[in-house]
């Protein structure tokens, strides 16, 4: 299988160990119809690279550019999608459930 | 996440031993609890009941709202007896998520032809069962009805503390293994351990459906009991 929560966490910690600047998301909660549940990760470093998902690829692209944004800052942010979201509806989380995503610095 | 924490996860996960990362999405505070440490913990109840659920979830607790991140190993199903019963619990298993193992070390059994879609090993339990890294997420069943290959299988699935431990046969049948079992140094409390008659009381009749019993069974074990702390690991 692709990109298994060990294999997203292993890949956070030897991103960071290897100097890179990396943020983790989690999904930390859904309502109705999520692509991804609860629990499920994306590591993204300062460059954009990404691995593992949150959503069926909708939301990946906003997730990232926030993540960014995660580790300059360091603070950690918590992410809403979801069809009452005008966000959402421009990155198109089109299955119509809504998502949380927590996203932090891994340092 | 502080990499450190990050670190440790990795590292328990690699061992297959079960942690939660207990997570303040407000201030970023976060804390990482092994399994066999989660009674020390102030969230110890709630830590206890996700853990046996294996799920991850946001909890509101009297430290405010918390996400716990549950890692469980995937659970493993190892199988003595290539027989008709494991041609049917097999695929369901594996329908459940279940990393199947079936072992037998008659040949006419455990062929490839009649076990198309798992991993068969064609060996005595003493050879096949060490390296398959049976621990307390892995379920045991005994179905070859042949002392020889089920009692050493179980002595070892209960010296490795598998959260569900069945054994095909009738009472009478069990009446003996508990007489062999106990020459072997087993406890009433290890032999009681041991399901049997095997399965829960559906009325199943068919080998197809008595695979569906067991398989309820060991859902049962793993989600209904509570999550006891793993023995002294076992070498």
């Amino acid at each position: 299988m692709l990109g298994r929560d060990e294999d997203i966490l292993k890949a956070a910690e030897d991103w960071s160990k290897a100097g890179r600047g990396v943020a983790l998301a989690t999904v930390v909660e859904t309502w109705g119809s999520a692509p991804r549940p609860v629990g499920s990760n994306l590591v993204i470093d300062s460059d954009g690279n990404f691995l593992g998902s949150v959503s069926g690829g909708c939301v990946e692209g906003a997730v990232v550019t926030e993540a960014i944004d995660v580790i300059d800052s360091g603070k950690p942010k918590v992410l809403e999608f979801g069809v009452a979201d005008e966000t959402a509806w421009q990155v198109g989380l089109s299955c119509g459930g809504t998502i949380r995503v927590y996203v932090e610095k891994v340092s | 996440m502080k990499l450190d924490i990050l670190h440790t996860l990795n590292t328990e996960r690699a061992a297959r031993r079960a942690v939660v990362v207990v997570t303040d999405i407000d201030s970023g505070a976060q804390r990482l609890i092994k399994a066999t440490e989660a009674d020390k913990d102030p969230l110890a109840e709630t830590i206890d009941k996700r853990l046996r659920m294996g799920k991850s979830g946001m909890e509101d607790t009297a430290q405010g709202r918390v996400f716990l991140t549950v890692h469980v190993p995937s659970p493993k199903l190892v199988i003595t007896g290539a027989v008709h019963i494991s041609q049917a619990l097999a695929p369901i298993a594996q329908m459940l998520g279940y990393d199947v193992t079936i072992v037998d070390p008659r040949t006419a059994f455990a062929s490839k032809e009649r076990f198309p879609d798992v991993k068969v090993l064609a060996e005595w339990p003493d050879v096949a069962l060490p390296p398959l890294n049976v621990d307390r997420y892995t379920a045991f069943v005994a179905c070859t009805h042949d002392p020889k290959i089920d009692d050493p299988a179980l002595l070892h699935a209960l010296a490795r503390d598998c959260f569900y431990i069945g054994a095909l046969g009738s009472r009478k049948t069990h009446a003996k293994r508990n007489e062999r079992l106990k020459a072997a140094g087993i406890s009433d409390a290890d032999f009681a351990r041991i399901h049997a008659p095997i399965g829960l009381d559906i009325g199943a009749i068919s080998p197809a459906e008595i695979a569906v019993s067991i398989m309820g069974e060991i859902v049962q074990s793993l989600r209904q009991k509570p999550a006891r702390p793993a023995k002294a690991e076992a070498a």
